[in-house]
């Protein structure tokens, strides 16, 4: 029995469009979690928050999501601070980071989305952009715009951050603290700045990413949590906080996602970032690659 | 005091607060105490794992739906034997069948506490921070099941008619009031094994892992047979406080089942109240349940779920050692002047 050739390249391109987009919600987590070791699971709702927030700018302005997401930039990498301030004062510094830093996180999931609840309600939002509606055929091969301008936009920021962590001062300083903080203070610099600068820039990728998520598909304040376990599957498979290992991860469960929603059924795709995740963590916890 | 005699004292408590709840005859007393103790069960089962071995589990809701599934599949099952069973199954359990909430409650126990078992296996020989995000994307992927699996009601949801009342041998009493008595006893058990862990070799067992795991390994505590007994417990005990619930709601749905609330509410109770001993969890989910049943009826249901989110953040950040802690804390305080 012969499957269409043209329905599985269909379904391949999707899904590396689809993995282009996961990179953007990833790569917060592999700076938080797979460089500093912050269990930051609030970040899903970070990203409803920078949906909302670009929805907000749109409807009111009639601003470009995406431009309305970098307006943004600045209050999420405050924002970011803020919280990493407290979970420094509160968790890291007494040494009990573990258990209650966890629910510390999970607390700040669970007020961002009742929150958005109280505030917007749970109906489903969307944006308007020019590129939402058209798409672009190559042969056979379907490319919306809706999916392809997040997938590049989403690739450049990665670039961009690969830049900045592996060229720029800061950056080599958050690599480091995610080596041997102890080594960097004795270098006469202050790891806690430089986490916080590091966990504020990973909260700064959410408005990016939120702006991404709004663009794709409409948003209610619960799909949030649908991308726990794909951001923890992509960022462990990736190896933890190497940015190109994400962008392969997120390419790879993008395809793996897409063949299933194709072959299978759409309601069946959020099972397979979990089997991922288990897969991996069961087989190769230091992910592709890891160190 | 005796694990015994505390389960007989708990069992006598629980009696006099069934006495007087009858006395006073409302019947929204029983609906919200019910809840209540849904809660204690959940949170003392949470606790088990959570504030004894510290591995936070955020599936709570997914251990609970899965008791309340499986009562709605027997439930299904027993409505109707002959049309999905093969015939000498369903003639040979004919008598049995509808089966009585216990026996419900029975199964739910035991699958939840094997599907703990399995997900234990698979990630808690890792960090305990991939337990916690494995437990987070198992609620998602039992959701999916459950959206996809027709027999139970998929994404529609499936109704279950509450029988009037139910006779207790000689006397007849409201159906709720039944509920309530399970729920009752299945707190009074849950506290009881809360309490007989915590002093027992498997209770220092666990603290031992909360405190330095690593160390632990090193002196020969068997640590990972020892996080799949707390694993499977907690799972089994969550199971158990799910599966009276949909005679209790009479429609279940998997959004509100698998709904945060319930994992929000496992944890905040035990932080909120205390995690190292049996009365934390307790004294949490009578204060932060009966202050949710007050708000969900004078303000408004989002709005109480805000204050539990705003509680737990708080008492994570100011109070890390719960309710008891403070209680602790003061009195030292005032033994040295």
């Amino acid at each position: 029995m012969g499957l269409p050739i043209e329905l599985i390249i269909n379904a391949a391109v999707a899904g590396l469009l689809l993995g282009g987009f996961y990179a953007a919600v990833t790569i917060g987590i592999s700076i938080s979690f797979g460089m500093l070791d912050v269990v930051n699971i609030a970040h899903p709702a970070f990203i409803i928050l920078g949906s909302y927030l670009a929805y907000l700018l749109n409807l009111t302005f009639g601003l470009d999501p995406i431009l309305a997401a970098l307006v943004m930039l600045p209050a999420f990498y405050a924002l970011g601070q803020v919280v990493y301030q407290v979970y420094y004062l509160s968790f890291e510094r007494r040494g009990q980071d573990a258990l209650r830093g966890l629910a510390f996180f999970f607390g700040l999931l669970f007020i961002t989305e009742v929150m958005l609840i109280l505030l917007f309600g749970v109906d489903y939002r969307y944006v308007e952009a020019s590129y939402i509606g058209p798409t672009w055929r190559l042969g056979f091969v379907d490319l919306p715009l809706r999916m392809l301008v997040p997938c590049v936009v989403s690739l450049l920021l990665v670039a961009a951050l690969q830049l900045l962590l592996t060229r720029s001062f800061v950056g080599r300083a958050i690599m480091a603290v995610a080596q041997d903080p102890l080594a960097l203070q004795l270098m006469a610099a202050n790891p806690i700045r430089i986490k916080r600068m590091a966990f504020a820039l990973s909260v700064a990728t959410t408005s990016l990413a939120g702006a991404f998520l709004i663009i794709i598909q409409p948003v209610e304040p619960s799909v949030g949590r649908e991308y726990i376990g794909r951001v923890f599957a992509i960022c462990v498979l990736g190896g933890m906080g190497s940015l190109p290992g994400t962008v392969i991860a997120s390419m790879l469960l993008g395809v793996v996602e897409s063949f299933t929603a194709t072959f299978y059924g759409p309601s069946w795709a959020p099972a397979v970032a979990f089997g991922f995740l288990l897969l991996t963590l069961a087989v190769r916890p230091a992910g592709i690659l890891g160190r | 005091m005796r694990s015994w005699l505390f389960f007989f004292v708990a069992l006598a408590v629980g009696a006099l607060i069934f006495a007087i709840a009858l006395l006073i005859r409302s019947d929204y007393l029983f609906f919200a105490g019910y809840v209540v103790l849904q809660f204690v069960v959940l949170a003392t089962a949470w606790n088990i794992l959570g504030g004894y071995c510290g591995y936070v589990n955020f599936g709570s809701a997914a251990f609970f739906a899965i008791g309340v599934y499986t009562s709605v599949a027997l439930a299904k099952l027993g409505a109707n034997p002959g049309r999905y069973l093969p015939e000498f199954l369903a003639t040979g359990l004919k008598p049995l069948l509808p089966l009585p909430i216990l026996a419900m409650q029975f199964f739910a126990g035991l699958i939840a506490g094997l599907i703990g078992l399995g997900m234990g296996y698979l990630t808690l020989r890792l960090r305990g921070v991939f337990f916690a995000i494995a437990t987070l994307a198992m609620a998602v992927v039992l959701q999916t099941l459950i959206i996809n699996w027709d027999f139970v009601g998929g994404a529609r949801g499936a109704y279950i008619v509450r029988p009037a009342s139910i006779a207790l041998g000689p006397i007849s009493i409201g159906y709720i009031e039944y509920l309530f008595l399970i729920m009752l006893v299945l707190a009074v058990v849950a506290l009881t094994v809360a309490r007989l862990i915590e002093r027992s070799r498997l209770g220092y067992g666990f603290a031992t892992i909360r405190d330095d795991e690593l160390a632990a390994e090193a002196c020969g505590v068997p640590t990972l047979r020892l996080k799949l007994i707390a694993t499977t417990i907690s799972g089994a005990f969550m199971g158990m406080a799910g599966a009276p619930f949909p005679y209790y709601i009479g429609y279940v749905e998997p959004a509100a089942t698998f709904g945060l609330p319930y994992a929000v509410n496992s944890i905040a109770m035990p932080m909120i109240g205390g995690t190292t001993s049996w009365p934390g969890p307790l004294l949490g989910a009578v204060l932060l349940g009966s202050l949710q049943q007050i708000a969900t009826v004078t303000i408004s249901s989002a709005v109480n779920l805000l204050i539990v989110g705003v509680l737990l953040v708080g008492f994570v950040v100011i109070a890390p050692k719960g309710i008891l802690g403070l209680i602790e804390d003061w009195r030292h305080a005032r033994g040295k002047p």
